[in-house]
């Protein structure tokens, strides 16, 4: 009886995972190329919810879908009123902001998630943990970060879509996520949750990799390693275009 | 057409930017001005980084200067010994000009210094060319004779020392003079991306009192070799110039430039020069406005990068 017992009880945390759901996850592209032509793109992130025993639950779960670019420090800096003129005032400078965040779920996330795992797991542009490096009280703090995701929405670089993740049959998922042109090169991640009784269940993640190709690649290569040498060619191209302009009027008039 | 910028890793629409570049270069061909104070606004309107539309915009301006310097040397409309002087002046007034350029960024204040500078400098100047191409027209209106234009530099030139004598340009001045201006003019050329010949011509013709037939030649050869200095200077140190923003400013700016060289030998003087002030006060009061007027967005991001 006993060891029956302590069978069960070693079991339990395994029959526990075991009733837990699992996700596959898949992109339309692991990798994005810049080239002359890049005016943007739609990442397609989609899916399968694989529920033990292939049974489905009484309650469908949620899923959201984040996709996070490479981070960088960064500096806020708010206008203020001097003798008429807006000049730049307070600063705060922020250790870590992603480039890019975009965020699709099944349904609002205060709807999905209870506050703290929506913040351990930095789901929904409001709880993005950007860490003021600047000692400032965490009212300013909030207004600042406020102000950085309000400019980083309207470019377009930060997206939130509650209603983005569409769940068909109960099983599968998927999202478009936009990715605007001006989107920062780097190795971004795509992390896709599973949320039930609002908290994350089950997680996948899948790499992503935007670079510049080709032309735009060899440009920004030699604009960086070769500074000088490419000063001097587009020094070259600006005589040579103004040279061959003036030429060519010249002789026809 | 869309096309994605290398440097300023952002897609614009390439047959703006060549009709911008030949909207800005018909204008600097017509009133023999580089445009670089007209360009480099419209690109940061368009929404081109300012450290990049600064430095692109240089680049164009050597573009769009060097037919025109190359046509006055033939004609011998250049001093190439007071080039030379403005030149070197310009290249230490590029090195000090970088250097404020970073001290300004790291406190945050490039813009509204760049703003201001541009209010002061172009409503000054605006005004000065308001002024003298009314009165100029109303003397053509009278038929009154133009008054002998005073050929004197200015007694500020007069008492610096170690004079030297510049034939060309009927001149026996003080070579700090030119160097100076041609300081001044390399600092705006590297922090505003403009050539500056809206500031050098009136300077050479009122403070120096230099001939008229060398100045807009001598300004011209000045201008080409501090863009094109300011142009290396960027590259090197910030990686700022995009050279296919450039290129695209270039094939517009360069069209636009002899087409309005064109149009400007069939107007009369006088009337360009009112339209070119009446231009340069647009652009002031534009700017001025943007200082003044609540922007929409009060904050702003600025990265390690830029």
């Amino acid at each position: 009886m006993r060891a029956l017992l302590a069978l069960l009880l070693a079991l339990l945390p395994a029959l526990a995972r075991a009733a837990e759901p699992t996700l596959v996850a898949d992109l339309s592209q692991s990798r994005i190329d810049i080239s002359y032509r890049f005016a943007g793109e739609e990442l397609l992130v989609f899916g399968a919810i694989q529920y033990p025993g292939g049974r489905l639950p009484a309650d469908v779960p949620g899923i959201a879908i984040v996709i996070r670019g490479p981070a960088e420090p960064l500096t806020i800096r708010r206008k203020g009123r001097v003798l008429g003129i807006w000049v730049n005032r307070e600063a705060v400078r922020f250790e870590s902001a992603p480039g890019f965040y975009a965020v699709a779920t099944s349904a609002p996330v205060d709807q999905l998630l209870d506050e703290r795992n929506a913040a351990i797991y930095e789901i929904g542009l409001s709880y993005l943990q950007l860490s003021p490096a600047t000692a400032v009280d965490p009212e300013t703090g909030r207004r600042f970060q406020d102000g950085l995701l309000a400019l980083r929405r309207k470019a377009g670089l930060y997206v939130e879509q509650p209603y983005g993740v569409r769940i068909t049959a109960d099983v599968l998922y998927r999202a478009r996520i936009p990715i605007p042109s001006a989107v920062p090169v780097g190795d971004y991640r795509a992390e896709i949750y599973l949320i039930r009784d609002g908290r994350v269940r089950a997680r996948a993640t899948a790499p992503i990799i935007i670079d510049k190709t080709g032309f735009e690649r060899a440009i920004w290569l030699f604009a960086h390693r070769h500074g000088f040498a490419y000063g001097l060619t587009a020094v070259a191209l600006a005589l040579g275009l103004g040279l061959a302009a003036g030429l060519a009027f010249a002789r026809r008039g | 057409m869309d096309l994605y910028l290398p440097i300023a890793e952002m897609s614009v629409n390439a047959l703006v930017i060549v009709a911008l570049g030949l909207g800005v270069g018909f204008l600097s061909g017509m009133f023999g001005v580089g445009g670089g104070f007209l360009t480099t606004p419209l690109l940061i309107f368009y929404g081109i980084p300012p450290a990049i539309a600064v430095a692109s915009s240089a680049t164009q301006v050597t573009g769009a200067s060097v037919s025109g310097a190359l046509n006055h040397y033939r004609a011998g409309g250049v001093d190439v010994k007071m080039g030379l002087v403005m030149v070197g002046g310009g290249l230490v007034g590029a090195a000090a000009g970088s250097l404020l350029f970073q001290r300004l960024q790291t406190i945050g204040q490039v813009d509204v210094v760049i703003g201001l500078t541009y209010v002061a400098l172009l409503g000054t100047i605006g005004l000065l060319m308001l002024k003298e191409s009314l009165a100029a027209l109303r003397r053509l209106r009278s038929g009154a004779p133009a008054p002998r234009p005073t050929r004197r530099h200015h007694p500020l030139v007069a008492v610096l020392p170690w004079r030297m004598r510049f034939p060309r340009s009927g001149l026996y001045i003080s070579p700090l003079a030119p160097f100076l201006i041609g300081a001044l003019v390399g600092v705006l050329t590297v922090i505003m991306g403009v050539g500056g010949g809206f500031i050098l011509v009136p300077a050479m013709l009122y403070l120096l009192g230099m001939a008229a037939a060398t100045v807009v030649g001598t300004s011209l050869f000045q201008i080409v070799f501090v863009t094109a200095v300011t142009t290396l200077l960027h590259a090197v140190q910030s990686q700022t110039v995009d050279i296919v923003l450039a290129a695209l400013l270039l094939v517009g700016g360069v069209v636009g430039a002899q087409l309005g060289a064109r149009m400007a030998q069939r107007l009369a003087p006088e009337r360009l020069r009112l339209a070119l002030a009446l231009l340069v006060l647009a652009v002031a009061l534009r700017l001025l406005v943007g200082l003044t007027l609540t922007p929409s967005d009060l904050y702003s991001i600025e990265t390690a990068l830029a």
